[in-house]
């Protein structure tokens, strides 16, 4: 792999990568956001993160945006392709319920990276999202600028089987998509993540350690055993939580901790099928089991009633 | 009262809306406010003018002139029976004082009708019509929202209005004034909005023509012809620069970027020639498929490294869209060359087990298993070829089953996950460039045409054959899991399948029953169910319907494909086969006898004897009823009358030249030959009373009727014609 080291200075009027996440935050801080951090568990998109996924259910109005780096087993290119990644960072907006003027706000978060509109050609293209395992979907668009898919907006309509009321409108900005762009490099191992470092000199040992192991080394006899036990963890709290009637004892309830589990089985789902371990019926039967937990844990947390300091 | 008639205009905005649902939602809108302005007829006594626009962003009506107020009307309400509404007096009785409270009238008003089934008390309504403006503000909200979406959203709470994105602004403007409406949150107004980036936010509306020139002065090209004469325009502007390179055409791509962009500005791009390398098939897809981009070829026909981008903008003076556009594809290009060098590591054949981790359908398996029933098809089929030419198929049938086995390998590669538009191609490249046959190549690579009925089919005989291996193993498959299309739904696609399996048997010319195929499919299927796989799949579930939906699509296919008359597709699927043992599910020989059907059609005997058969059909029919005839054989000695010796003897020579000329294949020579029958038919009724009181003598007639009939039905049923003119009756 050969990387390019930062030589020279960026050219004025563009940023790094932190710099992106920076003004990016700012702008949806100014737009009433709780700037949340990444969630601290493997999960395959900034969707799964609790703060989407659970945030989204229920009345209440909720703004939040955060960086998220998503796994994606199945991308990784051991480093050797200079777009693919097995991880890569998402920006996630939520904003619940969506203002009517979202798509302008969406644009002008754009202009706060220094894109002047005016030169640039934009279009929303229809793009569906579906999450089976988590029982959610929405309509919406992929923001394509110059021919470059940045971001996914997405209005979701079903989360863990339920349907929503109000619906929360879903951005997601490929980070290291808009800084090449913005930085105009061919690979993301190129990019600077600040003025003296580059994207390869942070990530590119993990990324190939990790497509190494995923790929070639992962145990598949572990894997199944922390997925069966994950899973039985996760249903023997859904039991007891249905058994749980009185309600002290179902606001201190930890639903939260059931989701957990579902995020630990849909990474090791990944993670299996990543490395060829699952047949045809296995795959739709696993990613049935994952839902199940999903819509379990939806439908508890919105049952749950919340203390009174809670959002 | 004079008319007084003003302009409508209704724009509704909307966030931008998928590009290929635009037309279909715009024909929506108009039949929904078409119907509502013509029951309410506020067009007044013309024709209801109407004109549709549309941008991404906003679905327009435009109506010239519509009625200020509705026409005054008159009715007659029906009450009750006079007998009810009056008594013996002839005094009101308490049904009529009901009847005119609710019309709101006195009883001294009501009248006495008479109709068909008796006398009735009725009034006379006057409707005074509402204002254009009242019917308007009720209709718009219907008509939007009665736009069919494939799948709809909510954007303002459950309560709020459905629709595919969401509803941002709407102008309803009539004569000038606002019509005061709402759909959602949204109410109408008086402002419209320009282009997103080049055009101005809030633009005021008067009427129509200052509409459109508002719009055209904030870029926005509201009509979608102006749009796509742009981009060709534009186009070859841009090509006129670089000589010898053309445009390589796709209008379907054309399309999308019409309905992608409110102002089209196409923009030319280059790509380094090393990706010239790559096949051309997938630098293709690759550009159109997620780029939206168009080819460029050169004079012979070879890709050039050139594209052509459609911006949503006035243009790239500084070059920054193009060097964007160029980055990405430049991006997109390595990832389909590293796929592409990657896949061609493993053989298509190290790729067979790999084809279990890949889900066909999850009730009936894998695509090995697919490809596994497919081979067993494979020899199926070629089974049935033997039948008929028993010389075909002896080395073949080894080539057919590789092909089979290898066909969907490419499934697992990865230029096939990232472009699912290049299955088949893909493993056709792959058997070509690790030096499998040609034929195999070939097969492969074609195997998923004809996609749509204007799609090619398979260039080689192995290709039609691998394409119907996999079409015959889909329907018999879903058909077994019980998933049959059901009305306009046809979410697997088994009716365009279908169709492919009827063109390639037609218009290739082979000999194979379509019968003979849903039972080596079965027999496949079976097969699988023996060692355990598809356990679900019900045989009885494709007996019962795979035939009747394939005879359904032979109909489709002969009617409106290749333009047969409705009664011609009749008469020859109702035709016996040509051994005569019910249905022949031959589609070469149903198309030769329909062929032949149509062509003898015109002539001057046809029709006229085609309804005799009709006739005799119905004789043998009530025969058969009133008197429990049943058949039998023609007794010589029983033809007394001239007239039926004479069609007796016709019909021994008819059916000898009819025989003769089906067996040398030539079935307009046989219905030729029918045909001449027509005058000794024609005496026959003339003079012949079938129905003769000597029992003997009546048998010996319908049996010779029978005859006639069940000899010359094999190539159509012509009782099964309708006649164009109305024929000669013969008398009874």
């Amino acid at each position: 792999m050969h990387i390019i080291l930062p030589k020279t200075k960026l050219k004025p009027g563009t940023q790094t990568l932190q710099e992106l996440i920076f003004r990016l935050s700012q702008f949806w801080d100014r737009h009433g956001c709780i700037i949340q951090q990444p969630y601290d568990m493997e999960v395959g998109a900034g969707t799964s993160s609790p703060e989407t996924f659970l945030r989204a259910l229920g009345p209440d109005p909720y703004r939040v945006a955060y960086v998220q780096p998503s796994r994606r087993p199945d991308d990784g290119r051991y480093g050797e392709n200079p777009n693919r990644l097995y991880k890569h960072l998402q920006m996630q907006v939520i904003l619940k319920p969506p203002p009517v003027d979202i798509q302008d706000l969406y644009l002008k978060s754009l202009e706060m990276l220094g894109i002047n509109l005016r030169e640039h050609d934009l279009k929303f293209e229809e793009d569906n999202w579906e999450n089976p395992t988590l029982g959610a979907w929405g309509l919406g668009w992929q923001v394509m600028l110059d021919g470059l898919e940045i971001t996914q907006f997405t209005y979701f309509q079903q989360c863990g089987g339920i349907d929503l009321d109000p619906i929360s409108v879903e951005l997601t900005y490929g980070l290291e998509r808009i800084a090449a762009f913005l930085q105009d490099v061919d690979s993301v191992y190129s990019l600077r993540w600040n003025d003296s470092t580059t994207y390869a000199q942070v990530r590119w040992q993990e990324e190939q350690q990790f497509s190494v192991y995923q790929f070639e080394m992962a145990d598949v006899d572990m894997l199944w055993q922390q997925f069966n036990q994950f899973e039985k963890e996760c249903k023997r709290l859904l039991q007891l939580w249905s058994d749980t009637k009185e309600d002290a004892a179902r606001q201190r309830f930890p639903v939260l901790p059931a989701y957990e589990m579902v995020l630990k089985c849909s990474h090791l789902f990944n993670l299996l099928d990543t490395r060829g371990a699952l047949s045809v019926t296995e795959r739709a039967s696993v990613i049935g089991r994952v839902r199940q937990m999903a819509c379990g844990v939806a439908q508890a947390y919105l049952e749950q009633p919340k203390p009174a300091m809670a959002l | 009262m004079e008319e007084k008639f003003q302009e409508f205009l209704l724009e509704l905005g909307v966030e931008e809306i998928p590009a290929w649902m635009i037309p279909s939602a715009l024909a929506d809108l108009r039949r929904n406010l078409e119907k509502g302005l013509t029951e309410s007829k506020l067009a007044g006594g013309r024709a209801l003018e109407m004109q549709m626009f549309s941008t991404p962003r906003r679905l327009v009506a435009y109506c010239p002139a519509l009625l200020e107020k509705q026409p005054v009307a008159e009715e007659l309400v029906q009450g009750p029976p006079k007998r009810i509404a009056f008594d013996a007096d002839g005094k009101p009785t308490v049904a009529a004082t009901q009847f005119a409270a609710r019309m709101g009238v006195k009883v001294s008003k009501l009248q006495v009708v008479t109709s068909p089934k008796g006398e009735y008390v009725a009034v006379r309504v006057r409707h005074r019509g509402n204002s254009a403006i009242d019917v308007l503000k009720e209709l718009i909200p219907s008509a939007v929202l009665g736009i069919y979406f494939p799948r709809t959203m909510q954007w303002e709470g459950k309560a709020g209005p459905r629709f595919i994105r969401p509803i941002r602004n709407l102008v309803a403007l009539f004569g000038g004034h606002v019509v005061r409406c709402s759909i959602g949150s949204v109410k109408s107004g008086r402002f419209t909005f320009g282009h997103r980036q080049l055009g101005k936010p809030h633009l005021p509306v008067k009427n129509f023509s200052q509409y459109r020139e508002t719009l055209h002065s904030n870029s926005v090209l509201l009509d979608s012809d102006a749009r796509r004469a742009r981009i060709r325009e534009q186009i070859a502007l841009l090509l006129s620069s670089e000589p010898g390179y053309r445009l390589k055409e796709n209008p379907d791509l054309l399309e999308t970027l019409v309905h992608l962009t409110e102002y089209p500005t196409p923009l030319l791009g280059s790509f380094d020639p090393a990706y010239l390398s790559l096949p051309e098939e997938v630098l293709i897809t690759v550009m159109r498929g997620h780029q939206k981009y168009f080819a460029v070829e050169d004079a012979s026909g070879k890709i050039a490294p050139r594209f052509i981008a459609v911006m949503n903008t006035d243009g790239d003076p500084s070059g920054i869209i193009r060097h964007g556009n160029e980055r990405v594809l430049r991006a997109r290009f390595n990832d389909a060359r590293f796929f592409w060098e990657s896949g061609a590591e493993l053989r298509l054949e190290q790729r067979i087990d790999m084809l279990r981790a890949v889900t066909f359908q999850s009730q009936l398996g894998s695509y090995y298993d697919k490809a596994e029933r497919m081979q067993a098809l494979a020899s199926g089929i070629s089974y049935l070829l033997r039948m008929s030419n028993p010389a075909a198929m002896q080395g073949e049938e080894f080539e057919f089953r590789r092909a089979c086995q290898l066909s969907k390998c490419d499934l697992t590669t990865d230029l096939v996950k990232e472009f699912t538009e290049l299955q088949g191609v893909v493993g056709g490249l792959y058997a070509r460039r690790e030096g499998l046959s040609e034929e195999i190549a070939a097969a492969i690579y074609d195997h998923y045409k004809p996609e749509s009925m204007e799609d090619e089919l398979p260039r080689t005989k192995l290709g039609d054959l691998l394409s119907l291996a996999d079409r015959i193993d889909t329907l018999v498959g879903y058909f077994g899991i019980g998933h049959a299309p059901s009305g306009s739904k046809d979410p697997f696609g088994l009716r365009r399948a279908a169709n492919g399996i009827i063109r390639i048997l037609a218009e290739k010319n082979w000999p194979l029953l379509l019968d003979g195929l849903v039972q080596a499919g079965c027999r496949a299927y079976t097969d699988a169910q023996a060692q355990g796989n598809a356990q679900s799949w019900d045989r009885q579930k494709v007996d019962q319907d795979l035939l009747p939906f394939l005879e359904d699509r032979l109909r489709f296919y002969l009617r409106d494909v290749r333009g047969f008359a409705y009664d011609e597709v009749n008469a020859v699927l109702a035709a016996g086969g040509s051994d005569s043992k019910g249905k022949n599910y031959e589609v070469v020989d149903i198309l030769k006898r329909i062929e032949a059907l149509a062509r003898i059609r015109p002539t001057e005997n046809f029709e006229p004897l085609a309804a005799a058969f009709k006739r005799m059909k119905n004789i043998l029919q009530q025969a058969s009823q009133a008197h429990g005839f049943s058949g039998g054989k023609v007794n010589e000695n029983l033809l007394r009358e001239i007239q039926e010796k004479e069609l007796h003897d016709n019909f021994k020579d008819v059916s000898q030249r009819a025989a003769n000329a089906k067996a040398a294949d030539n079935y307009f020579a046989a219905l030729e030959a029918i045909a001449a029958l027509r005058p000794a038919v024609d005496r026959f009724f003339d003079k012949i009373l079938v129905m003769d009181k000597n029992p003997d003598v009546r048998n010996n007639r319908l049996v010779l009727l029978q005859s006639l009939l069940n000899e010359f039905s094999t190539i159509a049923d012509f009782s099964e014609i309708v006649p164009r003119e109305k024929p000669s009756e013969p008398r009874a």
